[in-house]
């Protein structure tokens, strides 16, 4: 068994002083590359396709709405659901939402927002509607449908 | 007084330290950028309002209906063909527009960089051609979006188009490079005044009726 025993000879250990400098520039470029994730998807979120897009630059100017069917909603039966920051809400709560979100921006700058409306793209228009004619209601007028870059 | 040799620190924990903070950010954060088709709602009117009337040839309907089967102007489509056939109907220039308040006029002119067929039977002019989108309750999100992007992209066409013709850009370009504002405040001007006259020329009107 001495074989097992044999002292290892000349071989120097690798340096790894600076791995923790290159782990950290990884990190850096992923703290300032990425936004946190401020909401859990409660409803069936694939958006439909797209190609003539626009990006929003500004992400405090914008609200998000998300329509879809329940997560655990299969086959979706129960119909679309709304969802308004981390809770399913129904339709006459996107008022109050709105109004809520404007409140967090200067008031210079609240004619600039816009409404994203996340919908789900087996959701129906019927759906998407409804919170459309709320936001007339308020006044929040800019809306944009969030869609995915299609493969061309 | 003989220095004494500080021990030195083992920074062998560092790199599991800068692993686990790299961990976190890559699970809490999202790399995607919203975007998607952006739309202007019709302001809220009051209850008793003139009505708008609207010549029906100057209308480009386009129904929707519950099974997501297209309807344009009284025939069966595919979405695929949405774009040419509005490209058709908005360039046609087959009489005098609305006056532009922008160009500072005060009677209709005629569309001089239409390039339609002036079919008398379709619309007078792109300021007074009216997209119209007809969709039920039960119509998918997907189908609307999809109709709705083909409308987007005819008008984009033509955007482009004239852009082209005028300016030699594209309007595309004009408008990334307008929202990614690095030139100088001379030329950002000058981009946002052509990007004003082409939106004029060829504004996006699209009524959208919603039935129960």
């Amino acid at each position: 068994m001495s074989k097992f025993n044999k002292k290892k000879k000349g071989m120097a250990p690798i340096n790894t002083a600076s791995l923790p400098d290159i782990v950290f520039m990884l990190l850096f470029f992923f703290m300032v590359a990425t936004t946190m994730r401020e909401t859990t998807l409660l409803v069936k979120n694939k958006l439909p396709s797209a190609t003539e897009i626009k990006k929003l630059e500004e992400k405090r100017l914008v609200m998000t709405i998300y329509v879809g069917a329940a997560v655990e909603d299969e086959g979706n039966k129960n119909g679309d659901k709304i969802q308004l920051n981390d809770k399913i809400a129904k339709v006459s709560d996107v008022r109050n939402f709105i109004y809520m979100s404007r409140k967090k921006v200067p008031e210079d700058e609240q004619s600039y927002m816009t409404t994203l409306i996340k919908g789900d793209q087996e959701s129906s228009v019927g759906t998407i509607n409804d919170i459309k004619k709320e936001l007339r209601e308020v006044n929040a007028l800019k809306v944009t449908y969030a869609t995915r870059p299609a493969a061309q | 007084m003989a220095r004494r040799d500080s021990p030195e620190i083992n920074a062998g924990s560092m790199a599991d330290i800068a692993f686990l903070l790299l961990i976190f950010f890559l699970v809490t954060t999202t790399m995607d950028v919203d975007a998607g088709i952006s739309r202007k709602l019709p302001e809220k009117q009051p209850e008793n309002v003139d009505k708008p009337i609207v010549k029906e040839r100057n209308v480009f309907e386009v129904i929707i209906n519950r099974n997501d089967d297209l309807l344009i102007e009284n025939e069966y489509y595919e979405v695929k063909d949405v774009k040419e056939l509005a490209i058709a109907f908005i360039d046609n220039g087959g009489g005098k527009g609305n006056p532009i308040a922008a160009f500072n006029e005060t009677d209709g002119t005629e569309c001089s960089w239409c390039g339609g067929a002036k079919d008398p039977k379709s619309s007078d002019h792109p300021n007074k051609a009216v997209i119209s989108l007809k969709t039920d309750r039960s119509t998918s999100y997907g189908m609307y979006i999809e109709v709705q992007n083909e409308i987007g992209a005819a008008y984009t066409f033509l955007r482009n188009r004239l852009a082209m013709d005028e300016y030699g850009v594209s309007y595309s370009d004009m408008v990334e490079e307008e929202s990614r504002a690095t030139s100088d405040p001379a030329t950002m001007l000058k981009l946002t005044e052509r990007i004003k006259i082409i939106k004029a020329k060829y504004p996006e009107i699209i009524a959208e009726i919603s039935s129960n």
